[in-house]
Protein backbone atom coordinates (compact mmCIF):
# COMPACT_ATOMS: atom_id res chain seq x y z
CA UNK A 1 0.00 0.00 0.00
CA UNK A 2 1.37 3.40 -1.00
CA UNK A 3 0.54 6.47 1.07
CA UNK A 4 1.43 8.74 -1.83
CA UNK A 5 -1.12 7.07 -4.13
CA UNK A 6 -3.80 7.32 -1.43
CA UNK A 7 -2.86 11.00 -1.08
CA UNK A 8 -3.24 11.64 -4.85
CA UNK A 9 -6.61 9.90 -4.96
CA UNK A 10 -7.65 11.78 -1.82
CA UNK A 11 -6.60 15.13 -3.33
CA UNK A 12 -8.53 14.46 -6.53
CA UNK A 13 -11.64 13.35 -4.64
CA UNK A 14 -11.54 16.31 -2.25
CA UNK A 15 -11.21 18.65 -5.20
CA UNK A 16 -14.18 16.94 -6.90
CA UNK A 17 -16.29 17.06 -3.72
CA UNK A 18 -15.56 20.71 -2.98
CA UNK A 19 -16.33 21.54 -6.60
CA UNK A 20 -19.60 19.67 -6.53
CA UNK A 21 -22.89 21.55 -6.30
CA UNK A 22 -24.57 18.47 -4.85
CA UNK A 23 -22.10 18.40 -1.94
CA UNK A 24 -22.72 22.07 -1.17
CA UNK A 25 -26.49 21.58 -1.30
CA UNK A 26 -26.27 18.57 1.03
CA UNK A 27 -23.98 20.37 3.51
CA UNK A 28 -26.10 23.55 3.52
CA UNK A 29 -29.29 21.53 4.02
CA UNK A 30 -27.63 19.66 6.87
CA UNK A 31 -26.58 22.91 8.55
CA UNK A 32 -29.99 24.54 8.06
CA UNK A 33 -31.97 21.57 9.35
CA UNK A 34 -29.70 20.68 12.26
CA UNK A 35 -29.21 24.34 13.14
CA UNK A 36 -32.95 25.04 12.93
CA UNK A 37 -33.80 22.05 15.11
CA UNK A 38 -31.31 23.29 17.69
CA UNK A 39 -31.82 27.05 17.68
CA UNK A 40 -35.58 27.46 17.14
CA UNK A 41 -36.60 25.59 20.33
CA UNK A 42 -33.71 27.28 22.15
CA UNK A 43 -35.09 30.75 21.53
CA UNK A 44 -38.75 29.75 21.89
CA UNK A 45 -38.46 28.48 25.42
CA UNK A 46 -36.17 28.85 28.37
CA UNK A 47 -33.49 26.26 27.65
CA UNK A 48 -30.50 25.14 29.64
CA UNK A 49 -27.11 26.14 28.27
CA UNK A 50 -26.19 22.84 26.73
CA UNK A 51 -25.60 21.25 23.33
CA UNK A 52 -27.40 18.10 24.39
CA UNK A 53 -30.35 18.51 21.99
CA UNK A 54 -27.92 19.00 19.09
CA UNK A 55 -26.08 15.80 19.94
CA UNK A 56 -29.40 13.95 20.21
CA UNK A 57 -30.60 15.05 16.76
CA UNK A 58 -27.43 15.23 14.68
CA UNK A 59 -26.78 11.45 14.55
CA UNK A 60 -30.19 10.80 13.01
CA UNK A 61 -29.68 13.47 10.38
CA UNK A 62 -26.26 12.10 9.57
CA UNK A 63 -28.02 8.86 8.53
CA UNK A 64 -29.59 10.84 5.67
CA UNK A 65 -26.85 13.28 4.80
CA UNK A 66 -23.74 11.13 4.77
CA UNK A 67 -25.12 8.69 2.14
CA UNK A 68 -26.01 11.72 0.01
CA UNK A 69 -22.39 12.90 0.20
CA UNK A 70 -20.94 9.51 -0.67
CA UNK A 71 -23.50 8.27 -3.22
CA UNK A 72 -21.41 9.19 -6.26
CA UNK A 73 -18.10 7.83 -5.00
CA UNK A 74 -18.11 4.55 -6.92
CA UNK A 75 -21.57 4.57 -8.52
CA UNK A 76 -20.87 7.51 -10.83
CA UNK A 77 -17.40 6.20 -11.71
CA UNK A 78 -18.86 2.87 -12.71
CA UNK A 79 -21.53 4.59 -14.78
CA UNK A 80 -19.07 6.89 -16.58
CA UNK A 81 -16.53 4.12 -17.24
CA UNK A 82 -13.70 5.79 -15.28
CA UNK A 83 -13.74 2.94 -12.77
CA UNK A 84 -12.83 0.50 -15.57
CA UNK A 85 -9.76 2.59 -16.30
CA UNK A 86 -8.88 2.90 -12.61
CA UNK A 87 -8.90 -0.88 -12.33
CA UNK A 88 -6.22 -1.07 -15.04
CA UNK A 89 -3.87 1.26 -13.14
CA UNK A 90 -1.09 -0.05 -10.91
CA UNK A 91 -2.93 0.91 -7.74
CA UNK A 92 -4.18 -1.39 -5.02
CA UNK A 93 -7.95 -1.54 -4.56
CA UNK A 94 -7.57 -0.59 -0.93
CA UNK A 95 -5.71 2.59 -1.93
CA UNK A 96 -8.60 3.63 -4.12
CA UNK A 97 -11.12 2.88 -1.38
CA UNK A 98 -9.15 4.69 1.33
CA UNK A 99 -8.54 7.75 -0.85
CA UNK A 100 -12.24 8.08 -1.53
CA UNK A 101 -13.26 7.37 2.07
CA UNK A 102 -10.86 9.94 3.50
CA UNK A 103 -12.03 12.60 1.05
CA UNK A 104 -15.69 12.09 1.96
CA UNK A 105 -14.74 12.04 5.64
CA UNK A 106 -12.91 15.35 5.34
CA UNK A 107 -15.99 16.94 3.76
CA UNK A 108 -18.11 15.59 6.60
CA UNK A 109 -15.66 16.93 9.17
CA UNK A 110 -15.78 20.30 7.44
CA UNK A 111 -19.59 20.26 7.71
CA UNK A 112 -19.36 19.29 11.39
CA UNK A 113 -16.72 21.97 11.86
CA UNK A 114 -19.20 24.58 10.67
CA UNK A 115 -21.55 23.57 13.49
CA UNK A 116 -18.86 24.66 15.98
CA UNK A 117 -20.41 28.09 15.58
CA UNK A 118 -23.35 26.75 17.62
CA UNK A 119 -21.47 26.11 20.87
CA UNK A 120 -19.45 29.28 20.36
CA UNK A 121 -22.60 31.37 19.90
CA UNK A 122 -24.21 29.59 22.83
CA UNK A 123 -21.18 30.33 24.95
CA UNK A 124 -21.21 34.03 24.06
CA UNK A 125 -24.95 34.33 24.75
CA UNK A 126 -24.75 32.39 28.02
CA UNK A 127 -21.63 34.11 29.33
CA UNK A 128 -23.46 37.44 29.16
CA UNK A 129 -25.88 35.97 31.70
CA UNK A 130 -23.07 34.59 33.80
CA UNK A 131 -23.76 30.97 32.79
CA UNK A 132 -21.08 28.77 31.26
CA UNK A 133 -21.29 26.09 28.62
CA UNK A 134 -19.88 22.70 29.55
CA UNK A 135 -17.05 22.42 27.00
CA UNK A 136 -16.13 18.93 28.22
CA UNK A 137 -19.55 17.66 27.23
CA UNK A 138 -19.25 19.51 23.95
CA UNK A 139 -15.88 17.97 23.19
CA UNK A 140 -17.18 14.48 23.98
CA UNK A 141 -20.22 15.04 21.75
CA UNK A 142 -18.10 16.16 18.82
CA UNK A 143 -15.73 13.26 19.30
CA UNK A 144 -18.75 10.93 19.18
CA UNK A 145 -20.02 12.64 16.03
CA UNK A 146 -16.62 12.27 14.39
CA UNK A 147 -16.56 8.54 15.12
CA UNK A 148 -20.18 8.06 14.12
CA UNK A 149 -19.63 10.12 10.95
CA UNK A 150 -16.62 7.97 10.08
CA UNK A 151 -18.70 4.82 10.41
CA UNK A 152 -21.52 6.27 8.29
CA UNK A 153 -19.04 7.53 5.67
CA UNK A 154 -17.54 4.05 5.37
CA UNK A 155 -21.04 2.56 5.02
CA UNK A 156 -21.90 5.22 2.44
CA UNK A 157 -18.79 4.45 0.39
CA UNK A 158 -19.65 0.76 0.61
CA UNK A 159 -23.24 1.44 -0.53
CA UNK A 160 -21.90 3.38 -3.49
CA UNK A 161 -19.69 0.48 -4.51
CA UNK A 162 -22.59 -1.97 -4.56
CA UNK A 163 -24.52 -0.34 -7.39
CA UNK A 164 -24.04 1.99 -10.33
CA UNK A 165 -27.29 3.82 -9.54
CA UNK A 166 -26.74 6.74 -7.16
CA UNK A 167 -30.34 6.72 -5.91
CA UNK A 168 -30.09 3.03 -5.03
CA UNK A 169 -26.74 3.77 -3.39
CA UNK A 170 -28.32 6.42 -1.14
CA UNK A 171 -31.20 4.14 -0.21
CA UNK A 172 -28.96 1.15 0.60
CA UNK A 173 -26.57 3.28 2.69
CA UNK A 174 -29.37 5.08 4.48
CA UNK A 175 -31.11 1.78 5.29
CA UNK A 176 -27.89 0.37 6.75
CA UNK A 177 -27.07 3.52 8.77
CA UNK A 178 -30.65 3.82 10.02
CA UNK A 179 -30.86 0.13 10.93
CA UNK A 180 -27.62 0.36 12.91
CA UNK A 181 -28.84 3.55 14.57
CA UNK A 182 -32.22 2.15 15.59
CA UNK A 183 -31.45 -1.48 16.41
CA UNK A 184 -31.06 -0.95 20.18
CA UNK A 185 -34.47 0.68 20.33
CA UNK A 186 -35.89 -2.11 18.20
CA UNK A 187 -34.56 -4.60 20.74
CA UNK A 188 -36.38 -2.79 23.50
CA UNK A 189 -39.61 -2.60 21.46
CA UNK A 190 -39.41 -6.33 20.77
CA UNK A 191 -39.00 -6.93 24.47
CA UNK A 192 -35.62 -8.58 24.15
CA UNK A 193 -33.80 -9.14 27.39
CA UNK A 194 -30.53 -10.42 28.74
CA UNK A 195 -27.77 -11.26 26.31
CA UNK A 196 -29.99 -10.75 23.25
CA UNK A 197 -30.65 -7.12 24.24
CA UNK A 198 -26.99 -6.58 25.06
CA UNK A 199 -26.04 -8.01 21.69
CA UNK A 200 -28.47 -5.77 19.85
CA UNK A 201 -27.31 -2.78 21.86
CA UNK A 202 -23.70 -3.51 21.06
CA UNK A 203 -24.55 -3.45 17.35
CA UNK A 204 -26.26 -0.09 17.64
CA UNK A 205 -24.41 3.10 16.70
CA UNK A 206 -26.70 5.22 18.89
CA UNK A 207 -25.91 3.11 21.99
CA UNK A 208 -22.18 3.73 21.59
CA UNK A 209 -22.66 7.35 20.54
CA UNK A 210 -24.78 8.11 23.60
CA UNK A 211 -22.10 6.66 25.85
CA UNK A 212 -19.42 8.87 24.31
CA UNK A 213 -21.58 12.00 24.19
CA UNK A 214 -22.21 11.64 27.93
CA UNK A 215 -18.48 12.06 28.33
CA UNK A 216 -17.74 8.38 28.96
CA UNK A 217 -15.06 7.62 26.42
CA UNK A 218 -14.43 3.90 26.64
CA UNK A 219 -12.16 1.87 24.38
CA UNK A 220 -15.06 -0.50 23.60
CA UNK A 221 -17.03 2.32 21.95
CA UNK A 222 -14.05 3.56 19.96
CA UNK A 223 -13.25 0.00 18.86
CA UNK A 224 -16.88 -0.48 17.82
CA UNK A 225 -16.86 2.54 15.50
CA UNK A 226 -13.45 1.65 14.09
CA UNK A 227 -14.70 -1.91 13.50
CA UNK A 228 -17.69 -0.65 11.53
CA UNK A 229 -15.37 1.49 9.41
CA UNK A 230 -12.92 -1.37 8.79
CA UNK A 231 -15.69 -3.86 7.95
CA UNK A 232 -17.44 -1.50 5.54
CA UNK A 233 -14.18 -0.54 3.82
CA UNK A 234 -13.12 -4.20 3.62
CA UNK A 235 -16.41 -5.06 1.89
CA UNK A 236 -15.87 -2.12 -0.49
CA UNK A 237 -12.35 -3.29 -1.28
CA UNK A 238 -13.51 -6.87 -1.84
CA UNK A 239 -16.30 -5.58 -4.05
CA UNK A 240 -13.74 -4.00 -6.41
CA UNK A 241 -12.29 -7.46 -6.98
CA UNK A 242 -15.61 -9.04 -7.84
CA UNK A 243 -16.84 -6.23 -10.06
CA UNK A 244 -18.04 -7.42 -13.43
CA UNK A 245 -16.49 -5.37 -16.20
CA UNK A 246 -18.06 -5.39 -19.62
CA UNK B 1 0.91 -16.35 -43.54
CA UNK B 2 -0.08 -18.26 -40.45
CA UNK B 3 -3.45 -19.82 -39.93
CA UNK B 4 -3.68 -20.76 -36.28
CA UNK B 5 -4.31 -24.45 -36.22
CA UNK B 6 -1.39 -25.26 -33.93
CA UNK B 7 -0.72 -23.66 -30.53
CA UNK B 8 2.33 -21.39 -30.55
CA UNK B 9 5.02 -21.83 -27.93
CA UNK B 10 4.39 -19.88 -24.79
CA UNK B 11 7.35 -18.55 -22.86
CA UNK B 12 7.71 -16.09 -20.04
CA UNK B 13 11.48 -16.18 -19.80
CA UNK B 14 13.46 -13.33 -21.39
CA UNK B 15 13.50 -12.51 -24.18
CA UNK B 16 9.79 -12.83 -23.75
CA UNK B 17 6.92 -12.09 -26.06
CA UNK B 18 4.96 -8.93 -25.38
CA UNK B 19 1.80 -11.02 -25.34
CA UNK B 20 1.43 -14.78 -24.94
CA UNK B 21 -1.93 -16.49 -24.67
CA UNK B 22 -2.18 -20.22 -24.30
CA UNK B 23 -5.58 -21.88 -24.80
CA UNK B 24 -7.37 -18.94 -23.25
CA UNK B 25 -11.14 -18.81 -22.91
CA UNK B 26 -13.18 -16.11 -21.21
CA UNK B 27 -16.77 -16.17 -19.99
CA UNK B 28 -18.18 -13.16 -18.21
CA UNK B 29 -20.49 -15.33 -16.15
CA UNK B 30 -20.92 -19.01 -15.46
CA UNK B 31 -23.12 -20.69 -18.06
CA UNK B 32 -22.78 -17.60 -20.29
CA UNK B 33 -21.49 -18.03 -23.86
CA UNK B 34 -17.72 -17.68 -24.15
CA UNK B 35 -16.58 -14.16 -24.99
CA UNK B 36 -13.22 -15.61 -26.08
CA UNK B 37 -12.71 -19.21 -27.06
CA UNK B 38 -9.47 -21.19 -26.99
CA UNK B 39 -7.16 -18.36 -28.03
CA UNK B 40 -3.50 -19.08 -28.73
CA UNK B 41 -1.40 -16.06 -29.52
CA UNK B 42 2.20 -14.86 -29.40
CA UNK B 43 3.11 -11.26 -30.17
CA UNK B 44 6.82 -10.38 -30.17
CA UNK B 45 7.91 -7.15 -28.52
CA UNK B 46 8.24 -4.05 -30.64
CA UNK B 47 5.40 -4.72 -33.07
CA UNK B 48 2.37 -2.60 -33.89
CA UNK B 49 -0.54 -5.03 -34.06
CA UNK B 50 -3.99 -4.39 -35.49
CA UNK B 51 -6.97 -6.28 -34.18
CA UNK B 52 -9.77 -6.68 -36.69
CA UNK B 53 -13.17 -8.24 -36.37
CA UNK B 54 -16.85 -7.43 -36.51
CA UNK B 55 -18.69 -5.98 -33.52
CA UNK B 56 -19.08 -8.56 -30.78
CA UNK B 57 -16.17 -10.66 -32.00
CA UNK B 58 -14.33 -10.32 -28.68
CA UNK B 59 -11.83 -7.54 -29.46
CA UNK B 60 -12.60 -5.47 -26.37
CA UNK B 61 -12.67 -8.59 -24.20
CA UNK B 62 -9.22 -9.57 -25.46
CA UNK B 63 -7.92 -6.12 -24.56
CA UNK B 64 -9.52 -6.22 -21.12
CA UNK B 65 -8.01 -9.63 -20.61
CA UNK B 66 -4.53 -8.27 -21.30
CA UNK B 67 -4.96 -5.45 -18.76
CA UNK B 68 -6.17 -7.86 -16.09
CA UNK B 69 -9.65 -6.33 -16.05
CA UNK B 70 -11.22 -9.62 -17.05
CA UNK B 71 -9.82 -12.91 -15.79
CA UNK B 72 -9.28 -15.88 -18.07
CA UNK B 73 -11.77 -18.66 -17.40
CA UNK B 74 -9.28 -21.15 -18.85
CA UNK B 75 -5.69 -20.95 -20.02
CA UNK B 76 -2.77 -18.69 -19.24
CA UNK B 77 -2.17 -15.07 -20.15
CA UNK B 78 1.35 -13.65 -20.08
CA UNK B 79 1.97 -9.97 -20.76
CA UNK B 80 5.54 -8.64 -20.96
CA UNK B 81 6.74 -11.83 -19.32
CA UNK B 82 4.34 -11.70 -16.38
CA UNK B 83 1.39 -13.94 -15.70
CA UNK B 84 -1.55 -11.55 -15.57
CA UNK B 85 -3.45 -13.70 -13.08
CA UNK B 86 -0.64 -13.69 -10.51
CA UNK B 87 1.33 -10.51 -11.29
CA UNK B 88 -1.34 -8.05 -12.37
CA UNK B 89 0.43 -5.13 -10.72
CA UNK B 90 3.68 -5.77 -12.62
CA UNK B 91 1.70 -5.85 -15.83
CA UNK B 92 -0.29 -2.71 -15.10
CA UNK B 93 2.82 -0.66 -14.41
CA UNK B 94 4.01 -1.34 -17.95
CA UNK B 95 0.73 -1.27 -19.88
CA UNK B 96 -1.21 1.75 -21.14
CA UNK B 97 -4.87 1.25 -21.93
CA UNK B 98 -7.53 3.29 -23.68
CA UNK B 99 -11.01 1.70 -23.46
CA UNK B 100 -13.51 2.06 -26.26
CA UNK B 101 -15.54 4.61 -24.30
CA UNK B 102 -13.02 7.27 -23.27
CA UNK B 103 -13.21 7.51 -19.50
CA UNK B 104 -12.56 11.04 -18.26
CA UNK B 105 -13.27 13.02 -15.10
CA UNK B 106 -15.47 15.74 -16.50
CA UNK B 107 -14.84 18.36 -13.82
CA UNK B 108 -11.04 18.16 -13.97
CA UNK B 109 -8.83 20.39 -16.07
CA UNK B 110 -6.99 18.53 -18.84
CA UNK B 111 -3.62 19.33 -17.23
CA UNK B 112 -4.75 18.12 -13.81
CA UNK B 113 -6.26 14.96 -15.28
CA UNK B 114 -3.07 14.03 -17.12
CA UNK B 115 -0.92 14.74 -14.05
CA UNK B 116 -3.26 12.65 -11.90
CA UNK B 117 -3.13 9.73 -14.31
CA UNK B 118 0.64 10.05 -14.68
CA UNK B 119 1.11 9.90 -10.91
CA UNK B 120 -1.20 6.89 -10.56
CA UNK B 121 0.53 5.16 -13.45
CA UNK B 122 3.79 5.42 -11.57
CA UNK B 123 5.57 8.31 -13.29
CA UNK B 124 8.19 9.62 -10.88
CA UNK B 125 8.25 13.24 -9.80
CA UNK B 126 11.61 13.71 -11.55
CA UNK B 127 10.30 12.62 -14.94
CA UNK B 128 6.74 13.91 -14.60
CA UNK B 129 7.20 17.24 -16.40
CA UNK B 130 9.18 15.68 -19.23
CA UNK B 131 6.60 12.91 -19.80
CA UNK B 132 3.75 15.41 -19.66
CA UNK B 133 5.48 17.52 -22.28
CA UNK B 134 5.99 14.51 -24.57
CA UNK B 135 2.36 13.41 -24.54
CA UNK B 136 1.00 16.96 -24.72
CA UNK B 137 3.12 17.67 -27.78
CA UNK B 138 2.40 14.26 -29.27
CA UNK B 139 -1.36 14.50 -28.91
CA UNK B 140 -1.64 18.24 -29.62
CA UNK B 141 -3.32 19.12 -26.36
CA UNK B 142 -1.41 22.32 -25.60
CA UNK B 143 -4.31 24.63 -26.46
CA UNK B 144 -6.81 22.89 -24.17
CA UNK B 145 -4.66 22.18 -21.09
CA UNK B 146 -6.46 24.80 -19.00
CA UNK B 147 -9.95 23.69 -20.04
CA UNK B 148 -12.24 21.42 -18.05
CA UNK B 149 -12.64 18.04 -19.71
CA UNK B 150 -16.41 18.61 -19.92
CA UNK B 151 -15.84 21.44 -22.43
CA UNK B 152 -13.77 19.41 -24.87
CA UNK B 153 -14.90 18.30 -28.32
CA UNK B 154 -15.08 14.59 -29.08
CA UNK B 155 -11.76 14.68 -30.90
CA UNK B 156 -9.95 16.34 -28.00
CA UNK B 157 -11.54 13.94 -25.52
CA UNK B 158 -10.16 11.07 -27.57
CA UNK B 159 -6.72 12.69 -27.59
CA UNK B 160 -6.78 13.17 -23.82
CA UNK B 161 -7.69 9.49 -23.49
CA UNK B 162 -4.74 8.51 -25.67
CA UNK B 163 -2.43 10.86 -23.76
CA UNK B 164 -3.31 9.29 -20.42
CA UNK B 165 -2.60 5.84 -21.85
CA UNK B 166 0.85 6.91 -23.06
CA UNK B 167 1.91 9.23 -20.28
CA UNK B 168 4.04 6.63 -18.48
CA UNK B 169 5.77 5.51 -21.67
CA UNK B 170 4.33 1.98 -21.48
CA UNK B 171 6.02 -1.05 -22.98
CA UNK B 172 2.63 -2.25 -24.22
CA UNK B 173 0.01 0.22 -25.40
CA UNK B 174 -3.53 -1.12 -25.82
CA UNK B 175 -5.96 1.12 -27.67
CA UNK B 176 -9.59 0.16 -28.27
CA UNK B 177 -10.70 1.97 -31.44
CA UNK B 178 -8.45 4.98 -30.82
CA UNK B 179 -9.36 7.00 -33.91
CA UNK B 180 -13.08 7.16 -33.22
CA UNK B 181 -14.18 10.80 -33.41
CA UNK B 182 -10.94 12.13 -34.84
CA UNK B 183 -10.83 14.20 -38.02
CA UNK B 184 -8.49 13.13 -40.88
CA UNK B 185 -5.67 15.41 -39.74
CA UNK B 186 -5.90 14.13 -36.20
CA UNK B 187 -5.92 10.55 -37.47
CA UNK B 188 -2.68 11.22 -39.38
CA UNK B 189 -1.13 12.75 -36.24
CA UNK B 190 -2.24 9.79 -34.16
CA UNK B 191 -0.77 7.34 -36.67
CA UNK B 192 2.51 9.17 -36.45
CA UNK B 193 2.34 9.10 -32.65
CA UNK B 194 1.60 5.39 -32.54
CA UNK B 195 4.40 4.63 -35.00
CA UNK B 196 6.81 6.71 -32.93
CA UNK B 197 5.72 5.05 -29.73
CA UNK B 198 5.80 1.65 -31.38
CA UNK B 199 9.51 2.07 -32.11
CA UNK B 200 10.83 -0.63 -29.77
CA UNK B 201 7.58 -0.99 -27.87
CA UNK B 202 4.43 -2.94 -28.59
CA UNK B 203 1.12 -1.42 -29.60
CA UNK B 204 -2.13 -3.37 -29.92
CA UNK B 205 -5.12 -1.50 -31.28
CA UNK B 206 -8.54 -2.45 -32.55
CA UNK B 207 -10.22 -0.71 -35.41
CA UNK B 208 -12.77 -1.07 -38.19
CA UNK B 209 -10.73 1.14 -40.51
CA UNK B 210 -8.50 -0.89 -42.83
CA UNK B 211 -6.44 2.15 -43.85
CA UNK B 212 -5.23 2.47 -40.28
CA UNK B 213 -4.12 -1.12 -40.20
CA UNK B 214 -2.44 -0.78 -43.59
CA UNK B 215 -0.67 2.38 -42.50
CA UNK B 216 0.63 1.25 -39.14
CA UNK B 217 0.63 -2.46 -38.48
CA UNK B 218 3.44 -5.00 -38.48
CA UNK B 219 0.92 -7.74 -37.75
CA UNK B 220 -2.83 -8.22 -38.09
CA UNK B 221 -5.13 -10.42 -36.05
CA UNK B 222 -8.62 -11.41 -37.15
CA UNK B 223 -11.16 -12.23 -34.47
CA UNK B 224 -14.53 -13.66 -35.29
CA UNK B 225 -17.21 -15.06 -33.04
CA UNK B 226 -14.91 -15.17 -30.00
CA UNK B 227 -12.16 -16.99 -31.91
CA UNK B 228 -8.84 -15.87 -33.27
CA UNK B 229 -9.35 -17.06 -36.83
CA UNK B 230 -6.14 -15.81 -38.42
CA UNK B 231 -2.90 -13.94 -37.89
CA UNK B 232 -0.72 -12.35 -40.57
CA UNK B 233 2.63 -10.61 -40.63
CA UNK B 234 2.81 -7.45 -42.71
CA UNK B 235 5.22 -9.01 -45.21
CA UNK B 236 2.72 -11.81 -45.89
CA UNK B 237 -0.08 -9.33 -46.39
CA UNK B 238 2.01 -7.25 -48.79
CA UNK B 239 2.91 -10.36 -50.76
CA UNK B 240 -0.73 -11.40 -51.01
CA UNK B 241 -1.73 -7.89 -52.08
CA UNK B 242 0.96 -7.94 -54.70
CA UNK B 243 -0.25 -11.31 -56.03
CA UNK B 244 -3.79 -9.95 -56.31
CA UNK B 245 -2.48 -6.68 -57.77
CA UNK B 246 -4.36 -4.62 -55.21
CA UNK B 247 -3.53 -2.25 -52.38
CA UNK B 248 -2.90 -3.43 -48.84
CA UNK B 249 -6.17 -1.82 -47.76
CA UNK B 250 -8.10 -3.72 -50.46
CA UNK B 251 -6.36 -6.92 -49.45
CA UNK B 252 -7.35 -6.39 -45.81
CA UNK B 253 -10.96 -5.65 -46.79
CA UNK B 254 -11.03 -8.79 -48.90
CA UNK B 255 -9.62 -10.86 -46.04
CA UNK B 256 -11.96 -9.32 -43.49
CA UNK B 257 -14.89 -10.27 -45.71
CA UNK B 258 -13.51 -13.75 -46.32
CA UNK B 259 -12.73 -14.53 -42.71
CA UNK B 260 -15.96 -13.22 -41.32
CA UNK B 261 -17.93 -15.26 -43.86
CA UNK B 262 -15.78 -18.32 -43.31
CA UNK B 263 -16.41 -17.75 -39.65
CA UNK B 264 -20.15 -17.63 -40.21
CA UNK B 265 -19.92 -20.94 -42.05
CA UNK B 266 -17.76 -22.39 -39.28
CA UNK B 267 -20.11 -21.20 -36.56
CA UNK B 268 -23.13 -22.50 -38.46
CA UNK B 269 -21.44 -25.86 -38.90
CA UNK B 270 -20.72 -26.07 -35.18
CA UNK B 271 -24.28 -25.30 -34.26
CA UNK B 272 -25.51 -28.06 -36.52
Amino acid sequence: MSISRIWWIFQKEVSALFGSLVAYVVVVLFLIIVGGMFWVPFFEEVSPVTMRSFFMQAPLFLCFFVPALTMHMFASEEQSGTLELMMTLPIARVELVLGKFLAAYVLLLAALGMTLTYPLTLHILASQQGVWLDFGECLAGYLGLMLLGGAYTAIGVMGSSLTRDQVVSVLVSFALCFALFMCDQLGEVLGLGGDALLGVQYLSTSYHFKAISRGLLSMADVVYFLSVMVCALAVTTARQGTRRIG
Amino acid sequence: MQILLVSPDVTSTPPYNAISLHKVSVAYQRQAPLALRDINLSIPTGEVVGLLGPNGAGKSTLMRLLTGLVPATQGEVHVLGHNVATHAHDVRVRVGYLPERVPLYEQMLVWDYLRYMARLRGVTKASLDARMQVVIDGTGLKEVLGKPVSQLSKGFRQRVGIAQAMVHNPDLLILDEPTTGLDPNQILELRSLIRTHGDGRTVLFSTHVMQEVAAMCDRVLFLFSSRLVAEFARADLERMASERACTLTDQLEHMFYTFTHQGVALASGEEE
